[in-house]
């Protein structure tokens, strides 16, 4: 059989794959550009007889999480921008007590209230931590609607495969779009294997008795935490880097955009192209793990980077560090909540081309 | 010859890191006293809070989850939501429930989460160091109220009766208040607690049993004067009782396990 191609916007593709991912409990406070997933997880996991709750506010969805993830759930939050900012408190504990946990960012401009229109203000909140401590979150940047759904899906499996949480690092655009979207296989939660680490079924699991907790007076005993979450980190840099090419090979100019500010790089780049210029696209998709790495041999064999991105240069301070001096690197920006269109982009690419 | 009284099966046998005289050793103690009473030792979880009780886990010998400060009842909604069948103890000081957490015990109450919330109000901060709580009282010594709570010309506003004001909120089931201060009071919060833990394992809705206990560190009095201070000062400002009991009249009443 053929398989079913649906056409949804990206907030409810995003539900949809926690909904067959097995996620258990959804908990979320309304917030614009997101809506529609809060709204589509209310419909979809009540249905299910799952846990479903509109909460008093961003602080007690992401420890409402904390709680339903201590018990070895799939559990996930979402929100945009100015709400993520008020989870952070939670995410830095869900990382301090090593909890799975899916957080959506359907980003849009800011800072403060900002606007509601998309943006990629949000990049070094979501690649630092973003709350207080040492620690960082598994970061994954979709370009559509139907990656989008995807890596949601995929999100809930490598937070528990690394007992930490995974952020989806969307925008407005991603979150309101409409595109075909092929959904994942869907996975009944009661299939899923208690976990040792959590609480609740002691006796069935047969184990002493656990604690989850992130708090440590004894500094020799936090700092051993730390390093050993860190050698952790180290193992996930190694295994989970993702990123596409689009025509670097013999690209002279190479966009390094992700999610809607790379498919307008990819525009862009198809302009140039016909033109016959040489541009090539580099799309991280994690954004932590970063892939500094490919980036640096890339800038090895000669090419010039052009950052784009929907803020005033975050990203770039990441590119800057993988080429670490070796190739130049240019900067497009628009933020606000302005798109920048591929026509602005690839004139901004031939500005440079004179260089 | 059966053993009457003995140390209970769910609180370890360790010296507890609290202040000679703190009332969180008794109230521990009869918690897992009516743990064990109803069998629920290994379907037992306590989210012990930010403040002197964070130690709580180390105590109590069956699963714990620490939250954020004043987050402890959204994590407990998180918990319960999941494992409706354990019991969930959510265990708060006052700044925790009544300061950085109102929001999160309001809205727990009002959707009647299934959980008891043992909320120890002993009117001042105890782990940071003696500053006023929210449910300090007028005239009360704090290290933010050297003066004394002054409500008006200071502006540090009234002490907070969180039962009576949970109580108008539909989803509060049982609330009572109880306090440690003699053996008397002791033994009537244990039976408001068993009573609670009875509801929630009924899934009847929110209860809470707010237990008036002593600081002796931070009010700057030996243990003796403590418990005095507790009878002559905060029973007149937070009666005891059930404040609020719309429980299931056709329940069975508390059996012995």
């Amino acid at each position: 059989m053929a398989e079913e191609i649906r056409l949804m916007k990206g907030n409810e593709a995003i539900g949809e794959a926690a909904v067959r991912a097995g996620c258990r409990a959804y908990f979320g406070y309304p917030i614009t550009p997101q809506n529609e997933l809060t709204a589509y997880m209310a419909r979809h996991m009540l249905a299910r007889g799952r846990t479903f709750i509109q909460a008093e506010s961003e602080v007690a969805a992401i420890n409402m999480v904390y709680g339903a993830a201590s018990t070895g759930a799939r559990a996930m939050t979402s929100s945009s921008s100015p709400g993520v900012s008020l989870k952070q408190e939670g995410i830095s504990y869900l990382c301090g007590a090593d909890l799975p946990a899916v957080v959506i960012n359907v980003a849009r401009a800011g800072p403060g209230l900002g606007g509601i229109s998309p943006a990629q203000g949000d990049y070094f909140q979501a690649t630092r931590g973003g709350g207080h401590g040492d620690y960082y979150t598994i970061v994954l940047a979709p370009k559509g609607v139907q990656e989008a759904a995807d890596l949601t899906y995929e999100a809930f499996g490598l937070a528990e495969k690394w007992r930490m949480p995974v952020l989806i690092l969307a925008d407005g655009l991603i979150g309101q779009m409409m595109e075909g979207v092929v959904l994942p296989e869907p996975i009944d939660p009661v299939n899923l294997q208690r976990k040792s680490w959590a609480v609740g079924h002691s006796v069935e699991m047969a184990r002493p008795y656990n604690h989850i907790s992130s708090i440590n007076l004894i500094p020799d005993e936090l700092e051993a935490m730390n390093r050993k979450r860190f050698e952790r980190y180290a193992q996930i840099k190694k295994e989970l880097i993702r990123y596409e090419e689009i025509e670097v090979e013999d690209a002279d100019i190479v966009f390094v955009a992700y999610g809607t500010s790379a498919r307008v790089s990819h525009g862009a780049l198809q302009i140039a192209r016909a033109k016959g210029m040489k541009v090539g696209l580099f799309r991280p998709i994690t954004l932590w793990p970063f892939p500094y790495e490919q980036l640096y041999r890339l800038a090895e064999r000669g090419k010039r980077f052009l950052c784009v991105e929907m803020s005033m240069g975050q990203m770039i301070e990441d590119v800057r560090l993988a080429v670490s001096g070796k190739a130049p690197v240019y900067f497009y920006g628009r933020c606000g909540g302005n798109i920048p269109s591929q026509e602005e982009v690839f004139a901004e690419a031939l500005r440079l081309s004179g260089k | 010859m059966e053993i009457a009284y003995k140390h209970p099966k769910s609180l370890k046998s360790i010296q507890t890191k609290y202040c000679p005289g703190c009332g969180h050793g008794v109230i521990h103690r009869i918690i897992a006293e009516v743990v064990d009473e109803m069998g629920l030792q290994t379907r037992a979880i306590i989210t012990n809070p930010v403040g002197c009780s964070i130690y709580a886990d180390m105590y109590f010998d069956f699963d714990s989850v620490q939250p954020a400060h004043g987050r402890t009842p959204a994590a407990s909604t998180g918990i319960k939501r999941m494992l409706p069948d354990h019991l969930v103890i959510c265990y708060q000081g006052d700044g925790d429930l009544a300061a950085i957490g109102t929001a999160e015990i309001i809205h727990a109450a009002n959707r009647a989460e299934k959980f008891t919330t043992i909320f120890v109000n002993n009117a001042i901060y105890g782990m940071t160091g003696g500053q006023m709580a929210p449910t300090t009282l007028v005239g009360q010594h704090a290290t933010t109220a050297p003066e004394g709570r002054d409500p008006i010309n200071a502006g540090m506003g009234y002490p907070i009766r969180v039962c009576e004001l949970l109580a108008s909120l539909e989803g509060t089931k049982y609330l009572a208040r109880g306090a440690v201060n003699n053996m008397v009071n002791i033994r009537r919060t244990k039976k408001y607690i068993r009573k609670a833990f009875e509801a929630q394992m009924r899934g009847e809705g929110f209860t809470m049993i707010e237990i008036l206990s002593q600081c002796p560190t931070n009010w700057q009095m030996n243990p003796v004067e403590s418990v005095e201070w507790l009878e002559k000062n905060m029973i007149p400002y937070y009666p005891l009782g059930e404040i609020k009991d719309t429980l299931s009249t056709a329940a069975a009443p508390a059996q012995a396990h």
